[in-house]
């Protein structure tokens, strides 16, 4: 079965809409998260796209393998720091977090 | 034909992510996100990401998340329910973004492009999958960046465990 490159690309694009929009617009901090891993999927997906077309196979997915790898330590992190601030501001809301340090 | 299945469970379940303020139901739709971008991947001969991705995003990254959300949030409280900010200002920057992008996808003609049709479709040859490959150049020619994965691994987790640590206790 032969997918249009362009179609694949298309598809990248707007999963990457869709992770900007969530981390604009989201005030928890999980959700935040969750749109940077909808961001890491999206390049994944063109770089495996692009990937089908090398003859030696390889670069693109062996890329792609390293960015899965970085995002799940970026996660693990990104949760402790969460976790670490609902603890101390007793909430996860970015823009409460906010104000409580102007305070 | 498949694809386009996948690709619009994609991206449906995507918007429902966006669209949605319960998180469990942010955190659920992500998971169906993450399942349809692994099918796509088998479709693009990619199989050994394919299982990366359903091992390292939908068994680790996604229960982290789930993790995160049940000790972030007073369940029985409404702050489960996350809310909005700066929708207008999101929704217009987003759009603008994924137009601009569909565009100069559209017309930069990727098809056409000569490393691409030089060797069109026939990656796999005759060899029945992807993953002695990539054991083969993970132990040769990208041994470095391999190790230096690992050792960011290592850091990550134990910087993770660090900061999670109750400070007053210890």
């Amino acid at each position: 079965m032969n997918i249009p490159l362009e179609h694949i690309l298309l598809l990248s694009a707007v999963l990457f809409g869709i992770g900007i929009l969530a981390v604009i617009t989201k005030r928890h901090a999980v959700v935040v998260l969750m749109g940077i891993e909808l961001i890491f999927n999206a390049a994944n997906l063109n770089l495996v796209a692009f990937s089908r077309h090398d003859p030696q196979l390889l670069q693109g997915q062996l890329f792609s393998l390293f960015v899965i790898v970085i995002a799940a330590a970026e996660a693990a992190i990104a949760l402790a720091i969460v976790l670490r601030v609902y603890q101390h501001f007793k909430t996860a809301n970015l823009s409460d977090i906010v104000t409580d340090v102007n305070k | 034909m498949l694809f386009y299945i996948f690709a619009i469970l994609a991206i449906v379940s995507g918007a429902y992510m966006v669209l949605t303020r319960n998180l469990l139901y942010a955190g659920f739709s992500l998971l169906i996100v993450l399942l349809s971008i692994a099918g796509i991947y088998v479709l693009l001969f990619a199989d050994f990401i394919a299982v990366t991705q359903l091992m390292v995003y939908v068994g680790g990254v996604l229960v982290l998340i789930l993790f995160g959300i049940m000790l972030s949030s007073r369940v029985h409280d409404k702050s489960v329910l996350s809310e909005n900010v700066n929708t207008v200002w999101g929704t217009l920057v987003a759009g603008l973004i994924v137009v601009g992008l569909s565009y100069s996808i559209l017309k930069s003609n990727i098809s056409s492009l000569p490393w691409l049709q030089t060797m069109e479709m026939d990656v796999l040859g005759n060899q029945k999958s992807t993953v002695q490959t990539i054991g083969i150049k993970l132990m040769t020619d990208f041994v470095l960046p391999f190790e230096i994965a690992s050792l960011l691994l290592l850091i990550a987790l134990m910087g993770a465990a660090y900061i999670a640590t109750d400070k007053q206790k210890v």
